[in-house]
């Protein structure tokens, strides 16, 4: 008992939650109402589209393949709503166009992807530069607000109690995310295809849908998290969501989601999530600038996965010593014929 | 596409005409919507712009061919540009050769960096350098502490390179900075042509495990080509400061997007292993034909640069894997049949009846 929990201990995830206690314990030093039911949801609330959008893009990681595009989409979402709705379209009537740009750019991503055959890195680089683009075309240089009430009410006002709506929807999402991810079979292909994708091919798997799939999952997502953006900001640029994949993709991959696709829990990643909520806010409290903690969630997303490397090479050489201790002791003193003969 | 003409080159080698040829083309459709376009002031400010691009590309391509990126190219030539401008602020006697080496081993070890974690710390090129692009702009930041460099602060020879001319025909400037960038362009192509170390480069993108297994030195020539690339970035740090004078904190911000763009236009493959500086060349020249002509084209908006950006590279990722994938199956079908009929031809000679 003790010993399982040890294990589960010097595992990836305690090691968040190790993280996570030592960073929980300063900003509770420095706050001492941090625990408090208004500042967790502050604390939340100020990075909601960011922690909806990692949801989404564990499932392309884990699926070995990358999304840089969902920043730009955010972007693009958030600036459809608005430029729709400043043409005099009705806002619920705008929203659903954002969604369905959301979504048909998302399959345009996946279909390069996944029928083309190119890499997910320059089609969502594309997208990358190109959604920004389009966001800038359709907003330009100006701020567009003057939403209804209703809608930056839904951004900032509490739904249910002090919860708004942004957190609602990300804790049936994260349920959801968690169903389908680890206890479903699309979840399972994910996994399949993220470790070896002409295996999956081979095995009857539909690597073409299954891919098509999460891209355009990822897509809806990142364009209902722009949507929730722009009605928790009650305006919206061109430049809105800039830079957010940074953090995003440090996330999942802090989670313990391999980069190479295959590995990964959704509860390590809602840990991680927790856990660079609490570290930013915790900086900030130390009064480190905006600009330091990118540089700082920059410097964690290397770690993330340098760390584990080394950790990997360090206990690959400790076994290989431990298995030549063992050979030299089977070995017989000099003299006699050693049974530990060389092949060939 | 006839056999003869796959006989003579390699399916690659058609990327740079057609690419040539979508240049020629470009010119050609904005020479007629735009009055005037061939006016020596506007293709000078095209040469001009070429320039920094161009350097950095180089740079990329190293990297890319060995099936890595780096991202980090925009922050490190904004560090180096910032650093050399503040020394220099400070010390106006320094001598430009010696603010021109201090730039490039700024990059060098930004480079290196890049290099050690990704070569051999095993973390995916990607994940290090989109770390870095963060991590060197706010190491700038804090460094400049929000100060900015200004031209009047600089030393008197720095206002005098920008239209430092090596030769003018008719008004048409060969500038120093674009020299430069030629020369570094040209030494790029003739490295990867010749040189061993350009050859590996190709091998290590083309097939990683197999270059390993041939005992090529991968972790130490993609060390290498990340270090080269921080350097060529460190050197375009110094022509931004040199072209602009005036360095703020978002010095080259957003330059990474233009060079991999350019890059991946000018049918460098992202999977690594095929390209070259040519090509690259032609991206650049591509990219920079299409940002200045917009801007002057009447009648369209300058927001949809980008937008136009990113579709360019969708479609040419996707002519790219399309039609080179066509092509080099015809290729290999054509060179089958031909080493077919040279076996056969050698077979009959020999008197070994057929298909023995």
């Amino acid at each position: 008992m003790a010993r399982e929990l040890l294990r589960r201990l010097r595992s990836w995830e305690g090691l968040l939650l190790l993280c996570l206690l030592v960073v929980l314990a300063y900003n509770i030093s420095r706050v001492p109402n941090f625990l408090t039911m208004g500042n967790q949801i502050n604390l939340f609330q100020l990075g909601i589209e960011k922690a909806i959008v990692i949801l989404a893009m564990t499932f392309v990681i884990i699926s070995g393949e990358i999304d840089l595009s969902v920043a730009s989409m955010m972007g693009l979402s958030a600036a459809v709503t608005a430029a729709a709705f400043e043409s005099g379209v009705p806002l619920p009537i705008a929203i659903l166009l954002a969604l369905s740009v959301g979504v048909g750019f998302g399959l345009i991503n996946g279909y390069f992807v996944a029928v083309v055959g190119l890499s997910s890195l320059a089609v969502t680089l594309a997208g990358y530069i190109g959604f920004r683009g389009l966001a800038r075309l359709l907003v330009q240089d100006r701020s567009v607000g003057d939403f209804p009430d209703w809608f930056t009410d839904l951004g900032q006002r509490g739904l249910i109690g002090p919860i708004t709506l942004s957190i609602v929807i990300y804790v049936v999402l994260a349920i959801f995310a968690i169903i389908v991810l680890h206890f479903s079979g699309l979840g399972r292909l994910t996994y399949v295809i993220g470790n070896s994708a002409p295996v999956a091919r081979y095995s009857g798997v539909s690597v073409v849908r299954t891919r098509m799939i999460i891209f355009m999952m990822s897509g809806l997502v990142a364009s209902l998290a722009g949507i929730l953006m722009a009605a928790r900001l009650g305006a919206v640029r061109a430049s809105t969501a800039e830079g957010f994949e940074l953090d995003i993709i440090t996330v999942v991959l802090l989670g313990g989601v391999s980069i190479f696709g295959g590995v990964g829990s959704m509860v390590g990643v809602l840990l991680a999530t927790y856990l660079v909520l609490n570290l930013r806010n915790g900086l900030v409290i130390a009064g480190v600038t905006g600009n330091t903690q990118t540089g700082i969630i920059g410097l964690l997303l290397i770690l993330s996965v340098l760390l584990p490397n080394l950790a990997e090479r360090v206990r690959e050489r400790l076994h290989r010593r431990q298995a030549d201790a063992v050979v030299r002791n089977q070995e017989t003193p000099p003299g006699d014929t050693p049974w530990v003969t060389e092949p060939g | 596409m006839s056999n003869a003409l796959l006989r003579r080159i390699r399916p690659e080698q058609f990327r740079e005409v057609i690419l040539f040829l979508v240049v020629i083309g470009l010119l050609a459709f904005f020479s007629f919507q735009i009055d005037d376009y061939f006016n020596a002031r506007s293709v000078n400010r095209l040469t001009t712009g070429l320039a920094i691009p161009l350097v950095v590309a180089v740079g990329q391509v190293l990297v890319v061919l060995t099936r890595n990126i780096d991202l980090s190219v925009s922050s490190v030539c904004g560090l180096s540009a910032y650093m050399v401008g503040t020394l220099l602020t400070r010390q106006n006697d320094l001598h430009p050769f010696i603010a021109l080496i201090i730039a490039m081993l700024i990059g060098v070890v930004l480079g290196a960096i890049n290099g050690l974690i990704v070569a051999y710390g095993g973390v995916p090129s990607i994940i290090t350098t989109l770390g870095t692009l963060a991590l060197f702009r706010v190491v700038l930041v804090e460094f400049s502490g929000a100060r900015t460099v200004t031209t009047a602060d600089l030393p008197d020879w720095m206002n005098d390179v920008p239209s430092a001319t090596l030769a003018s025909v008719a008004g048409y400037d060969l500038r120093l900075m674009v020299g430069i960038a030629v020369v570094v362009v040209i030494l790029g192509q003739l490295t990867l042509r010749y040189l061993p170390f350009g050859r590996r480069l190709y091998a290590i993108g083309s097939n990683p495990d197999a270059a390993r297994t041939a005992g090529l030195p991968v972790k130490r020539d993609v060390f290498l080509a990340f270090t080269m690339s921080g350097m060529l970035a460190g050197l375009a740090g110094f022509m931004f400061l040199i072209r602009f004078g005036n360095i703020t904190v978002t010095a080259a911000q957003g330059l990474e997007l233009q060079v991999v763009a350019a890059v991946v236009v000018g049918g460098v493959n992202i999977f690594g292993g095929s390209g070259s500086m040519i090509g690259a060349l032609l991206g650049v020249l591509m990219i920079e034909i299409l940002q200045q002509s917009l801007l002057r084209w009447a009648g369209i908006s300058e927001f949809v640069k980008d937008a136009i950006l990113g579709l360019l590279i969708l479609v040419a990722i996707t002519a790219d894997a399309v039609i080179l994938g066509r092509l080099r199956e015809m290729w290999v079908r054509v060179r089958r049949q031909d080493r077919e009929r040279a076996q056969g031809v050698q077979l009959e000679e020999s008197g070994v009846p057929h298909g023995a």
